[in-house]
């Protein structure tokens, strides 16, 4: 049994659809990160999850109730937002209590709850003080607490590390990840748009782009095994190196080509997608292309360096192709030299042209 | 200090349109002020000083005589009590007026701008077409209703009518106000468990503070200045003080004392004198929300 299901839902604003049929299943205790551009739906969709949004078709499953029809407050979810949210005239106690107190709990009950709560996040000082004496970073923690005194089998985050600075961003990208481990069973959804948090915290990834989920898998397969064009290029920093070329038939099977370049294919791929003189995008992470004299690309020179401490990139090109690589930190090269390339066939991705598939 | 290298502080100079600037905000500050001045210095002389004819000039022999019969002793047509009864009777009228038509504002605002009520864009919009239709239009039906009713004529009447033709702006205020703040927080409380009273009594009310006092203020000097409702629906009983000081104003018999309709005057306008400089700061964020009406 799925811990939340989204089966077959369509949402309107109006006349506007905004989805047309989405579906998702999650594990429970699995922590899933809705990954877009703004305006692709994942908050929609999470909206829709917690029932801010009303659904027009569908269903919406939560620990095996039907829970299409039900309040936000019956479904036994519990929500942290980009903006806190916290209610600005109530202590940070009143404010983790709200929820409690409106589910009329038991004093005793309330006051452990939030005690706990507040130990686990460390803001068990804070509680007195009201949310426009606390800092950004303590105002999330306040909003994550109030979140956990639920007991919610459900979390739903909106974007929670949206509106903090880098450092506080990490350290509580940290904290979330570890409340997850210290909450058995606990199903986590959490909605951003920077792949960093979604690649760190994710056991699943649904990339979303257009009202659509592009591709949903592990953060491995998402890197390393993007489903289109649209994924492979959102997730990575730097981005996906991409080429225009065809495929042509060479002595030992087929191969890529692209003007002068030319890339032997692993077998992997499969062969009836192969077929010669068919128009196909190859796509290589920056850290697959590696500096080496007898390598196959040859002619490229380099354009500009990026020092990254732990790696370096390289900006490079050959008149006609750009390509960008990643190379260890302590690789020197100067602008202006000439570098030849070899890419790791086992580890590239073909992309039909014209539907932006994988191949 | 002829030829110094710029450094620090830009120095300012006094230009001529700078003093044209300011010389016609005098100007306009006395033509604004001159009225207030006149009524006042007037108020406090003694009829003898009066048919001097120095309108502006500070009273020779300063007297409250003309405050006193004005509050207590000036007549209206055959009664002779002053103009406390008109004031008393505007008390009456504003206080349940006020309270009832912030109150019903602050949860139809509420209601538009967080409930997404279906049609409520449409029920705003009728209720927007309310508030610039002329209220002379109204007066006749209503007069009609009320009659019907039996109501017509009596304090609940006048309340009535002023939290009705209050409702428009009201609703207009809380909703711009509510839609300014973070629907976040609205979420968070559906999330939380709240309902539509306790989000509002809990959540929303207590961060309603300063529209609740620009709320106040326009409506604590539009009822006080009303002329044409109190008139029509308040019945002899409840005439407002401002219907009473036209009585006064306008029932002389022989020598019009000036003095004491000045006074009477000035005492009508102390309510809405005292809101706006008490409140000047917060009229104009009512204002500055687009609540006021011409």
């Amino acid at each position: 049994m799925s811990a939340v299901s989204v089966n077959d839902v369509s949402v309107a604003f109006g006349s506007l659809k905004v989805f047309d049929g989405i579906s998702l299943d999650i594990e429970e205790g699995e922590f899933v990160v809705l990954l877009g551009p703004s305006g692709c739906g994942k908050s929609t969709l999470l909206n829709a999850v917690a029932g801010l949004i009303e659904v027009e078709e569908g269903q919406i499953w939560i620990g095996g109730n039907n829970v299409t029809w039900e309040e936000p407050k019956d479904r036994g979810i519990a929500m942290v937002f980009q903006s806190y949210a916290l209610y600005p005239r109530m202590s940070v106690r009143e404010n983790m209590s709200f929820g409690l107190r409106m589910a009329k709990t038991p004093k005793a009950e309330i006051a452990r709850r939030v005690e706990r709560a507040a130990e686990l996040l460390q803001i068990a000082h804070l509680l007195d003080r009201r949310p426009d004496q606390l800092s950004g970073g303590q105002r999330q923690r306040v909003a994550i607490g109030r979140a956990l005194v639920r007991d919610a089998a459900v979390f739903l985050f909106d974007e929670p590390l949206s509106n903090l600075d880098a450092q506080l961003r990490n350290e509580l990208r940290v904290e979330i990840k570890r409340l997850h481990q210290q909450m058995n069973g606990t199903t986590m959804i959490y909605v951003t748009h920077d792949q960093i948090e979604a690649m760190t915290l994710a056991d699943r990834i649904a990339v979303m782009k257009d009202r659509r989920i592009q591709q949903l898998g592990t953060p491995h397969e998402i890197y390393h095994r993007p489903a289109n064009l649209f994924v492979a290029g959102f997730v990575g920093s730097p981005r996906m190196n991409f080429i225009e070329g065809r495929i042509d038939q060479g002595g030992e099977g087929p191969i890529f080509r692209s003007g002068a370049l030319a890339l032997p294919l692993a077998a992997e791929h499969a062969p009836r997608a192969l077929e010669t003189g068919r128009l196909v995008t190859l796509g290589i992470r920056p850290e697959h292309l590696a500096l080496d004299p007898a390598g196959p690309w040859d002619g490229f020179q380099a354009e500009l360096l990026e020092t990254h401490g732990a790696d370096n990139l390289v900006w490079c090109g050959n008149g006609q192709v750009s390509l960008q690589l990643r190379l260890p930190g302590d690789v020197s090269l100067k602008r202006g030299e000439m570098l030849t390339l070899a890419p790791d066939p086992a580890r590239v991705s073909l992309f039909d042209s014209e539907s932006g598939e994988r191949l | 200090m002829t030829t110094s290298a710029p450094s620090g502080r830009k120095p300012r100079h006094l230009t001529v349109d700078r003093i044209g600037v300011y010389a016609f905000l005098a100007i306009a500050a006395v033509f604004f002020l001159l009225p207030l001045w006149i009524m006042l210095m007037t108020s406090l002389k003694t009829m003898e000083e009066i048919r001097l004819g120095s309108i502006i000039a500070f009273p020779s022999e300063l007297t409250f005589e003309p405050w006193l019969k004005a509050w207590a002793s000036a007549c209206t047509g055959l009664d002779c009590n002053g103009i406390r009864v008109g004031f008393w009777n505007s008390v009456k009228i504003l206080i349940p007026s006020v309270a009832l038509s912030i109150a019903l504002g602050c949860v139809t605002g509420y209601a538009l701008s967080f409930w997404r009520v279906k049609g409520a864009n449409m029920m705003f919009g009728i209720l927007l077409l309310g508030a610039f239709i002329p209220y002379q239009v109204f007066l006749y039906p209503l007069v009609r209703i009320f009659a019907t009713t039996g109501l017509y004529n009596s304090l609940a009447c006048i309340v009535i009518v002023h939290v009705i033709f209050g409702l428009p702006v009201m609703t207009l205020l809380f909703r711009n106000f509510y839609a300014g703040l973070p629907i976040e927080l609205f979420k968070a409380a559906r999330v939380d468990g709240g309902g539509f009273w306790s989000i509002f009594l809990l959540v929303i009310l207590p961060m309603s503070t300063p529209i609740l006092i620009v709320a106040t203020i326009l409506q604590v000097t539009g009822i006080w200045n009303d002329f044409l409702f109190g008139l029509t629906f308040a019945g002899r009983e409840n005439l407002p003080m401002t219907v009473q000081l036209n009585n006064i104003v306008n029932s002389t018999q022989g020598e019009r004392t000036y003095n004491v309709d000045m006074a009477a005057t000035m005492l009508t306008a102390i309510v809405p004198l005292a809101v706006y400089f008490v409140s000047g700061r917060w009229f104009v964020r009512g204002i500055a929300s687009g609540a006021v009406k011409g």
